[in-house]
């Protein structure tokens, strides 16, 4: 009745509805449409070693989720090994233990990795120069002696030549890659290799800097070599250097692994054998990766989603979603076109069913069975039952029809046939009881012209229903059904004419 | 397609979603729909104003008083069976004598009482009723009808719709069975709509199926121009139904009999659009104007004047 009320409410419900499903697609990163794909890469990382027969344990710096890769499904595999997870500094470390290994032995690290195109800074540590300089120094092995010295004089001058952090790095860089390095690097690479020399020299200046262990990402499936980097504290954050390049920022498909000079692993109570890592590169659903991604950056919005559910009732909910979407098209058939209908949300429930069916054999098998079903009612009307033992008969009598068929059709071959038991058999009994009604009440006429209409928006309500980006985007944004749901409120108020009462009342304008 | 829209909307044609929006949920109020969608009901009801209705014989409101059929009609060779919810004149038997233990429906069939009690026991377990719930059957004096309309009937009893809208009597057309509607008096069931001047209580011009017709289909003889008699008596007893049912919009359907006069059959709070079709004009004006001027209108006089001054064909 109030109008202001009435539109309030309709504005109110696509705004709230729409802003939940930009802010999944935007900021989220919901992909709109179902057949899109993302990169991913599944990252194994094997180690062979004989054991000796004494207890062993291996310790391995595992990757860890940090800007802009997202670690997801993860697993560590060693026959007969316990594993415990811990951080160490900056890593995370997995440790394999074993009372007694004897043999060849072998682990498995298997990992699968996606890029993160916005990522919240809330996962960046914030920590203040001094303490990321501390803990630098304490990743890398001191200098001392010459080896201080030579660093000293090196840091100094360099020093004198550069402007910032950066023309810092590339200035030292500079002279450690020469062609023939001068006495002072020369000593100090004899020692220790490139990054970490570097970062041993940055620190002695007080600019944190760390050594970056990880790997380049390739664009097929190979095994990849160890690649080694630096990051270095600057503007309060780590910035990495590219050494191979000699430049600041590393590119996109560098891969971090651990941080610090410390190897990879850690192998007590055997030998290695060999070890390697390799990478396969692969696509998967981008809703799948939404979905990961969801879980990083506001894991509330995931929890109540129906991607929190357990796969069977996900399934359940991919039907019960797409109801008020038919009811929807309901409406419009009814208030707007103007066509009838044997009940009112009778053809959305026979959609259902053609779901399964499909459409041909959807129509074939629905108009068999209430074709038969109408034949038996009829037979049954000379037996004068009273209507409650009649609907139950007809309902006996549509089970065992759809029985008698399934069995017809499996030995026919006909294997489309066996659907026909997915046909709500509630809903066909009520469909015949209400045909055979109309029929005698207004003659076989209307009763065909209410089925054909019935038929009509079942069909349609199926075809709708079944375009998988409605389905999807339903069920990815369940948000949407409060638009759907304005939708339906502002039609209940539309007093227009029906598309067919156009035809109907047309008689009226031929007529002065 | 939008042209003949505009045309409609220009000509006032009231379409279904409109109805039930702005007039039938507007004005009439749930609380009062029992008192017609029971016919049971409405006849008491109007029988406490003094408003004529069609005799009730007997009421049967459980499966154990069927048995008593052949008892409660036993003095009345005629009588009508129907149910107390029934809608759309779905389920009405009309029994027109008796033979041996047998009935004969209006058609001129014969039907055993077995028969007969079926069709009572359908009644009763909801099949003609709205929404399917237990219902009872009315077996009620079956009407001798006028002679007036009997030129251009075809079996079947002719009635006459008026729409009343706030105690306005606001448009009327009468109802003429044919040989396709097999006796029945709705018009998509093939009855012969014919408008009536609300003013005069003469008939305009017929309509069937959407044609316009002047002659009656099966008997040939010209619909137009009878003019039904007391007419202003029948404009006030659909104003009372009003006032009776304090239902804002509705259908009262009148039938003319031979010995009693004019008689309410039913009233209906969801009238439908067709009588804009038997009578060529479109409800909306009609309605908004009697909106507009509610306020004055008070006593049954002021509103059956309005409609003879304002609704003039």
């Amino acid at each position: 009745m109030n109008r202001f009320h009435f539109f309030s409410l309709l504005i109110i419900l696509s705004v709230f509805g729409l802003s939940i499903f930009l802010y999944k697609t935007f900021m989220l990163g919901f992909p709109v449409n179902p057949d899109g794909t993302s990169q991913v890469w599944k990252v194994e990382n094997k180690i062979r070693f004989e054991g000796n027969g004494h207890p062993a344990q291996i310790s391995m710096f595992a990757p860890q989720t940090t800007h802009p890769y997202l670690i997801t499904t993860e697993s560590f595999v060693g026959r007969n090994y316990g594993v415990i997870h811990k951080t160490v500094g900056p890593n995370r470390v997995v440790v394999w233990a074993k009372e007694e290994a004897d043999g060849l032995q072998t682990l498995y690290y298997r990992g699968v990795t996606r890029k993160l195109e916005r990522w919240e800074t809330r996962e960046q540590e914030i920590i203040d120069t001094a303490e990321a300089l501390k803990n630098s120094q304490g990743e890398l092995p001191p200098l001392e002696g010459v080896f201080l010295e030579a660093g000293l004089a090196l840091i100094t001058d360099a020093k004198k030549q550069s402007v910032d952090t950066e023309s810092l790095v590339l200035n030292l860089l500079g002279r450690f890659t020469k062609e023939n390095p001068d006495s002072h690097e020369a000593l100090l690479l004899s020692q220790q290799p490139l990054p970490t020399t570097l970062g041993q020299v940055l620190t002695l200046h007080g600019t944190p800097a760390r050594v970056v262990h990880g790997i380049r990402l390739p664009n097929e499936p190979k095994t990849v070599p160890l690649h080694t980097w630096l990051e270095v504290w600057e503007n309060k954050e780590w910035t990495p250097f590219d050494l191979e390049q000699a430049k600041k920022g590393v590119p996109e498909n560098y891969f971090p692994w651990w941080r610090g000079h410390v190897p990879m692993f850690h192998i007590e109570g055997g030998t290695l054998r060999d070890f390697r890592v390799s990478v396969t590169p692969s696509r998967e659903d981008a809703i799948k990766a939404a979905v990961e991604r969801g879980k990083i950056i506001n894991p509330a919005w995931l929890k109540f989603s129906l991607f929190s559910l357990p796969v069977e009732t996900q399934v359940t909910y991919h039907i019960l979603i797409l109801i008020p979407v038919g009811a929807f098209l309901i409406v419009i058939f009814r208030n707007i076109v103007g066509l009838k209908t044997f009940g009112t949300f009778m053809p959305i429930l026979i959609a259902l069913a053609f779901r399964e069916t499909e459409l041909f054999w959807g129509i074939i098998l629905f108009s068999l069975l209430v074709g038969l079903g109408l034949a038996a009612r009829f037979w049954l009307e000379h037996l004068k039952l009273l209507l409650v033992p009649r609907l139950a008969s007809v309902l006996t009598i549509v089970v065992v029809m759809m029985g008698t068929l399934s069995v017809l059709f499996q030995n026919l071959g006909i294997i489309h046939g066996l659907s026909v038991a997915l046909f709500p058999m509630v809903i066909v009994t009520m469909t015949i009881e209400r045909m055979s009604i109309v029929w005698d009440e207004r003659g076989p006429g209307e009763a065909f012209q209410q089925a054909f209409g019935s038929m009509a928006v079942a069909s349609f309500s199926f075809m709708i229903m079944s375009i998988p980006l409605v389905d999807y985007l339903f069920f990815t944004f369940p948000e949407l059904l409060l638009v759907l749901l304005a939708g339906t409120i502002a039609l209940g108020r539309y007093s227009g004419y029906r598309l067919l009462e156009l035809r109907r009342f047309k008689g009226l304008l031929n007529q002065p | 397609m939008f042209k003949t829209y505009a045309k409609l909307a220009q000509l006032g044609v009231l379409g279904l979603n409109r109805r039930n929006a702005e007039f039938i949920l507007r004005y009439n109020r749930r609380a009062f729909y029992p008192l017609v969608d029971d016919k049971a009901q409405t006849k008491t009801l109007c029988s406490q104003a003094g408003i004529p209705v069609p005799r009730l014989y007997g009421k049967i409101e459980i499966e154990h008083q069927i048995r008593d059929l052949p008892q409660i009609v036993a003095d009345y060779p005629e009588f009508v069976v129907k149910p107390s919810h029934g809608s759309g004149g779905e389920g009405i038997v009309v029994i027109k004598g008796q033979v041996k233990g047998r009935y004969r429906k209006a058609n001129g069939v014969l039907i055993y009482l077995e028969e007969l009690q079926y069709h009572i026991s359908n009644v009763l377990s909801g099949m003609y009723s709205l929404g399917g719930v237990p219902d009872s059957a009315l077996i009620e004096y079956c009407v001798c009808f006028d002679p007036l309309f009997e030129s251009v009937t075809y079996q079947g009893v002719p009635d006459i719709r008026i729409i009343v809208f706030l105690g306005v009597p606001v448009m009327a057309m009468v109802r003429l069975p044919t040989r396709a509607s097999d006796g029945k008096a709705n018009l998509h069931q093939g009855a012969l709509g014919v408008g009536v001047d609300i003013a005069t209580g003469t008939t305009l011009t017929g309509v069937l199926k959407n044609e316009i017709i002047n002659e009656h289909p099966d008997t040939a003889r010209s619909v137009s121009n009878i003019q039904i008699p007391n007419w202003r008596n029948l404009l006030e007893l659909a104003s009372r139904c009003h006032e009776i049912t304090q239902l804002g919009y509705l259908g009262v359907d009148i039938v003319l009999d031979r010995d009693f006069g004019p008689m309410i059959l039913e009233i209906n709070a969801r009238p439908g659009l067709n009588i804009q079709i038997a009578n060529h004009d479109g409800l909306l004006p009609r309605l908004l104007q009697v909106e507009e001027a509610a306020t004055e209108l008070s006593s049954l006089e002021a509103r059956v004047e309005f409609a003879i001054r304002h609704f003039q064909a």
